[in-house]
């Protein structure tokens, strides 16, 4: 993990990376609040927190355009969140509430709202996201098509099938690796053969790989990569070397932990020090933690997706 | 009159003609090769760039489809041989049928995905089988299989441009050759059909005796099973109705039902396997809806639970045949349950 010194920053700079740090933090205490909750059984089934790899959707997503297409996993609310989404309806949905992002009926795993999706196959996502980037380019709407993997999902072959069309057909697609180093409970020692980067060069995408946790640095690095994606209309990769604080999923972590708190040292959060003074980040963390609680109250109220709905939910051919 | 083949071309011509969204992908598609079946002939001459040739990526070119049925486009897949569709499997169960229903119906897939099934042709155990089954009963997913006795033309049209869902096409290769039917030539028949997209076709023998069995069949076997009728009538005096579905799943039974209220039998043909077949399917939807004073007879005609072997006289005796149809009528119409 590296850190960069305190550079000289300009006011726009400054100001991007304080809006990029509230997004970092209420996407880290949605997700301690959803932890936190679970055991109440305010929330259905499981979830995969992204705490510790805030600073990756985050970098990466405002660097996107609100109609670029983004295509996540199981592991999104960060993603979610970054792209715009809404926490209120995040918290609805984790709760089975018919105000939630999708009525209570996708859950954690099955997000739509604008142009985000996501899906729990590990993997499924990848050639989705490419068939995306494809009807972009046919409809030359200018849009490009993120998917965001991680290094337990390079071990599904449709991923390399779609590496491979992708480059064929050129199509304007950002495939982002977020390794993290573990698939559930296995380290990517035990996963992963070769190189990550040279998966994807081996198709003839050019494939970028940062060893950061600093959202200014995979910021730039990922503003740059989609402006090629973009006018160039070519795929491109981003590895992002990570690591997750949270379990997999809600209390399944066999790690080390002394090597979480060696991590803790590389918390995003705490990679803004320099440019925010410790009073500014605590009234930024006040703030998030009032939107973050306000938003679950609210969701709370709401009432719960009833099943016989009809129309609704039956799956009958509409036509 | 054309040929089953010539009526899918024209179907996907006419489909590329009035929808501007429309996108065929599929392996070796291009002219002059225009498929493995040549079902694609002509096309990417005339639409070149809305006819893509794709790598051998079956799972990839579905996904790749359900993206793009996602954001707008109305995608067509081939997958080259039926048995080829297990490779796929994940992308249909998992993402395309889904999409709608878990988002809350916020997005639409407009796919079709079209694919030859059957044997007959000594291909083999694994370019032979007839393996829709494993695909009927996916919540959010329509498998339909055209017929003479209908315009497979239309019939793809509305699949590809008019119907919203995402549409399983199951061909099979032997119909490819055949005509479709004029019905000035089955002049003792009578021929109703049913509306929508994937219409019921009913066949009764008109002057005759009321029919004493109902022959439910989809596709390539309705060649059978009209040779069969002709021999029950004619060699044993028995007289059937026979229904043919085009659209397999989900199961409209309300034709059969009918049928079998008339005529107390019911008398399943398939070229999947027997168990856990469309057949096995239909039959108990037909005794859930009837009392069971009401039916007198159920038969099964399938393939025997057997991987297809490439003999082509072992695969005969494997696969259904006018004679099994024949046989099983007659054991039917005899008992009684």
């Amino acid at each position: 993990m590296s850190s960069s010194g305190q550079t000289q920053l300009t006011e726009s700079q400054s100001q991007r990376l304080r809006e990029q740090f509230v997004q970092m933090i209420e996407i880290r205490l949605f997700e301690e609040k959803i932890l936190h909750e679970f055991p109440t059984g305010k929330l259905f089934g499981t979830t995969h927190t992204c705490i510790g790899q805030e600073a990756n959707a985050v970098g990466i997503l405002s660097a996107a355009r609100r109609d670029d297409v983004v295509f996540s996993n199981h592991r999104g609310h960060g993603h979610f969140l970054a792209h715009g989404g809404d926490m209120k309806g995040l918290f609805a949905e984790l709760m089975g509430k018919e105000t939630g992002v999708c009525g209570g009926l996708g859950g954690s795993q099955h997000l739509q709202w604008n142009n985000f999706y996501s899906n729990g196959i590990l993997g499924g996502a990848v050639p989705c996201a490419t068939g995306i980037a494809m009807a972009e380019k046919i409809k030359k709407s200018g849009a490009i098509s993120i998917v965001f993997m991680g290094d337990g999902t390079l071990g599904e072959g449709v991923v390399y099938e779609s590496l491979n069309i992708a480059s064929l057909w050129k199509l304007p697609m950002l495939y982002v690796v977020e390794n993290n180093r573990y698939a559930q409970s296995t380290p990517i020692e035990l996963n992963l053969a070769g190189s990550i980067t040279a998966r994807f060069e081996a198709f003839g995408i050019p494939a970028v790989e940062l060893n950061t946790t600093e959202v200014g640095i995979i910021h730039e690095s990922a503003r740059g990569l989609i402006d090629e994606v973009r006018r160039l209309q070519e795929p491109r990769c981003l590895v992002v070397e990570t690591y997750r604080f949270s379990p997999h999923s809600k209390g399944d972590d066999s790690r080390d932990p002394e090597e979480i708190a060696h991590y803790r040292q590389y918390d995003p959060l705490l990679m803004l020090n320099d440019v925010l003074s410790e009073k500014e980040r605590s009234e930024l963390a006040t703030a998030a933690e009032k939107k973050v609680l306000e938003a679950f109250r609210q969701a709370e109220g709401d009432p719960y997706r009833q099943v016989d709905e009809g129309v609704q939910t039956s799956l009958e051919p509409e036509n | 009159m054309t040929r089953v083949l010539g009526e899918l071309n024209a179907g996907l011509r006419e489909s590329l003609e009035m929808d501007e969204t429309v996108h065929l992908l599929g392996e070796d598609i291009l002219d002059p090769y225009g498929g493995a079946f040549k079902v694609y002939r002509g096309l990417s001459t005339r639409f070149p760039d809305r006819v893509h040739t794709t790598p051998i990526s079956e799972a990839a070119i579905t996904g790749l489809a359900a993206g793009m049925a996602l954001r707008g486009l109305k995608p067509v897949v081939e997958i080259m041989f039926g048995d080829f569709m297990a490779l796929c499997h994940d992308q249909l169960l998992n993402h395309v049928s889904k999409f709608k229903w878990m988002y809350n119906r916020q997005v639409r897939v407009p796919l079709v995905v079209r694919t030859p099934m059957g044997g007959r042709r000594g291909y083999g155990p694994t370019h032979s089988q007839s393996i829709e089954k494993h695909l009927l009963g996916i919540p959010g997913i329509r498998v339909v299989a055209p017929n003479t006795f209908i315009s497979p033309r239309q019939m793809l049209v509305d699949a590809i441009t008019k119907d919203i869902d995402p549409t399983i096409f199951i061909e099979h290769k032997l119909l490819y050759g055949k005509h479709i039917r004029d019905p000035r030539t089955l002049s003792e028949l009578s021929v109703e059909q049913t509306g929508g997209m994937y219409p019921t076709v009913e066949l009764t023998w008109q002057g005759a005796p009321r029919p004493t069995i109902t022959i439910a069949c989809y596709g390539f076997n309705a060649e059978l099973v009209a040779e069969a009728m002709e021999i029950l009538a004619f060699e044993e005096e028995i007289f059937s109705e026979t229904v043919v579905l085009a659209q397999l799943s989900p199961l409209e039974i309300e034709p059969v039902l009918r049928s079998v209220l008339k005529t107390s039998r019911l008398l399943t043909v398939e070229e999947g396997g027997r168990s856990f077949g469309w057949g096995s399917e239909l039959i108990s939807r037909v005794c859930e809806a009837l009392p069971s004073s009401a039916l007198n007879g159920i038969g099964r005609v399938a393939a025997r639970d057997l991987p297809i072997p490439s003999s082509r006289k072992l695969e005969d005796e494997l696969l259904p045949s006018v004679d099994d149809i024949v046989q099983v009528a007659l054991q039917t119409t005899k008992a009684n349950r």
